[in-house]
């Protein structure tokens, strides 16, 4: 799958939301793409872009959504729902009560989708699906299945979602926080499953997360988003030891991690730009201490640094003097390669 | 005095005739006011059910729940019913579920205050609404929009506005951070940190990740299946750790590092064979209990 150039608005009483400013993002058969970025940057809208489900009162300006030679952004609504979404696309919503039905148990709910797409029995259709919760983590799966959804802890609705989602057998499975009410035993459970469905089914999957832990996990390609854009892209070895954009610097910095002991929690100082005003310049350069004068007239473009890392600072221009990382940064970075075994060059 | 006394507390749910649910099992604990007390454990331990029995949405099965030094379990009388709307809050783990979409967001704010009469005049509540707003790092301007109109960590933003609206003694925090990402985690955790200074108010902080659990809380309670395995102060929780089920806990925790994360291997704790209903709180310290 790939997005080209994906530019998206909002219409709301206080004016127009700029809320996607041009997404490129490429999602290769078989891997994984995690998609970070802060809260409102637009990680959730991109995604549902791609599944036609955007909210009534959005446009889409400009862009293509590809998928096998297909553009689903030219697809109606019913041919979406017909042909890709639940066989070809699976997604995991973020809220896990949005996308369950709260009169219906959570067995019909897994059920329906295999039996509106595949051909298979009643029986195998509920065969499945009780395997599906056992996978998943579900104690008891089999008087769970009469449950409705409001008897379930949130953690376990959540996995319920994800139940259904890998239930459809698609082809991509697009993953919105599927995983911020799970502990992390469960959590390291369910990602291992995606994994195994992965290796055995080739399926490639949209990871959207604010858990770096979680991406170092699972990912193979990161992208960085900050206020409707990417602003980073890299594999996941490039992003994490190795990162070039400020934000990235930022979001690294913000992981408190268990070694670090009771220092005051990092956080990157103000707050993301008001899109309901389009950002001249850089829109990171008001909270980027390295912000130059260049960041406040023009947007920097995505400079190259290798075959498949890019990034859009003016830092990486040639002629931008060379800066020195701030120290705890430089010392995180270090500490984490070397628990890697890299060395100091990664 | 303690502020919160939760004492033996059972909740069950009979789903049929032959399958309850045994969410909550005997479980003791304080909360002083003006502390932080952290409640972890693995999904479906009974973290939201503790929450909600103490603020009433649901009758405990079994046991007491002392608020301020007033009895609120049982039978409630008007006025300690109207005391306890005031007084304790709860920021809900599913925050579209919980926000009506047919409000704007600043009336959902404000219904406690329009229930209570807490302003003066229309001015004064239009102030206290952009004031909160601020303060979770939302504009004033968001007041006149509906909850689907934010993305997931805005939403989550305006359930905690919610809650400190009303300046309650004790907020039920449930999984009140674990939608937002790391930037925005810190900043609530700070947030809450700071209006605890200033109001002197207690939470009751609900949560699974441990990393920011130990940012915020004063002292920790671990669950497991619906009975309280361990609990102490957030140090002796960290680098003192007796229960096996709080180990693995600590253990599983992911690290920002693709290489090392990538190669890990899970310690796991297999609690099939244990019984807890015949076990006992056996204490370690003045603060720290485990159950054996
Ligand atoms: N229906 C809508 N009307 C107006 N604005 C919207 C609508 N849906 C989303 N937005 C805005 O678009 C921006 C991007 O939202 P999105 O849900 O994609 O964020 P996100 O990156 O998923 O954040 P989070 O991590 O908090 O879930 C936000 O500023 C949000 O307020
Ligand atoms: N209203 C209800 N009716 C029936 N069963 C319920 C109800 N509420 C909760 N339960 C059950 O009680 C148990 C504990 O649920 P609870 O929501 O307290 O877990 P939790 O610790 O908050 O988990 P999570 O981290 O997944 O949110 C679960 O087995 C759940 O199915
Ligand atoms: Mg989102
Ligand atoms: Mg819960």
């Amino acid at each position: 799958m790939s997005i080209k150039n994906l530019d998206i608005t909002f219409k709301t009483n206080a004016g127009n939301i700029h809320a996607i400013r041009g997404v490129n993002f490429d999602l290769p058969r078989g891997k994984t793409v995690a998609l970070v970025g802060e809260s409102g940057s637009g990680k959730s809208v991109t995604m549902k872009a791609v599944t036609g489900l955007l909210d009534s009162n959005c446009i889409i300006n400009s862009g293509n959504i590809f998928y096998n030679g297909v553009d689903l952004l030219t697809l109606s609504k019913k041919d979406l729902r017909q042909k890709i979404n639940g066989q070809q696309i699976a997604m995991v919503f973020q809220d896990p009560m949005t996308s369950l039905d709260p009169t219906m148990t959570i067995g019909a709910q897994i059920m329906e989708g295999m039996l509106l797409h595949q051909k298979i029995s009643k029986s195998d259709a509920e065969k499945k699906a009780l395997e599906l919760l056992n996978l998943v983590g579900i104690i008891d799966a089999e008087k769970r299945m009469k449950n409705y959804p409001h008897q379930l802890s949130g953690g376990m609705r959540q996995r319920v979602v994800i139940a259904i989602a890998l239930s459809c057998e698609a082809k991509v499975l697009i993953c919105d926080e599927p995983t911020t009410a799970l502990d992390v035993t469960i959590q390291a459970k369910i990602l291992n499953l995606i994994k195994d469905i992965q290796a055995q089914m080739g399926l490639s999957v949209i990871y959207i997360t604010h858990d770096l832990g979680v991406v170092a996990k699972v990912a193979d390609f990161v992208n960085v988003m900050y206020a409707g854009k990417i602003i980073e892209t890299g594999t996941v070895d490039e992003i994490f030891y190795d990162p070039r954009h400020p934000y990235t610097w930022g979001l690294l910095s913000a992981m408190p991690d268990l070694e670090t002991d009771d220092a005051r929690l990092y956080s990157i100082p103000g707050s993301p730009p008001n899109l309901l005003h389009e950002p001249t310049g850089d829109a990171f350069a008001a909270r980027n201490q390295f912000a130059m004068k260049i960041d406040e007239k023009a947007a920097p473009p995505m400079f190259q640094i290798t075959e498949t890392h890019f990034a859009a600072t003016w830092l990486l221009h040639p002629d931008a003097p060379k800066i020195e990382l701030p120290p705890e940064l430089k010392a995180r970075l270090e500490r984490s390669r070397k628990a890697a075994f890299l060395g100091d060059k990664a | 005095m303690a502020l919160l006394k939760v004492i033996n507390l059972r909740q069950h749910f009979k789903i049929s005739r032959s399958f309850t649910v045994k969410a909550v099992n005997g479980v003791t604990f304080e909360i002083n006011a003006g502390e932080t007390y952290g409640l972890v454990g693995e999904s479906g331990s009974g973290k939201t059910t503790i929450g909600r029995s103490i603020i009433r949405l649901y009758n405990p099965t079994e046991g007491k729940v002392f608020f301020d030094g007033k009895k609120i379990s049982g039978n409630l009388d008007a006025a300690t019913n109207k005391m306890l709307r005031q007084n304790m809050q709860m920021i809900f783990q599913d925050p579209m579920s919980s926000l009506n979409p047919r409000k704007k967001v600043g009336d959902i704010i404000a219904e406690g205050l329009d229930i209570h009469k807490l302003y003066k005049n229309l001015k004064e509540r239009q102030e206290i609404i952009a004031e909160i707003l601020k303060k979770v790092g939302l504009s004033p301007a968001h007041a006149e929009r509906y909850p689907q109109q934010f993305s997931g960590g805005q939403r989550q933003r305006v359930g905690i506005a919610r809650a400190l609206v009303m300046n309650p003694k004790l907020i039920i925090a449930d999984e009140c951070i674990s939608a937002l990402d790391v930037s925005i985690q810190a900043q609530v955790v700070n947030l809450m940190k700071d209006i605890q200074d200033e109001t002197k108010c207690a939470y009751l902080f609900i949560a699974h990740d441990l990393s920011m659990v130990k940012y915020i809380s004063d002292r920790i309670g671990v669950l497991h299946k619906g009975y309280l395995v361990e609990t102490g102060t957030t140090q002796e929780i960290f680098s003192n750790p007796a229960h096996p089920y709080t180990q693995s806990l600590l253990s599983a925790v992911p690290q920002p590092n693709p290489r090392v994360e990538k190669n890990r291997t899970l310690l796991t704790y297999n609690a099939e064979n244990v019984n807890y209903e015949s076990c006992t709180m056996q204490q370690l310290s003045d603060t720290h209990f485990v159950l054996t």
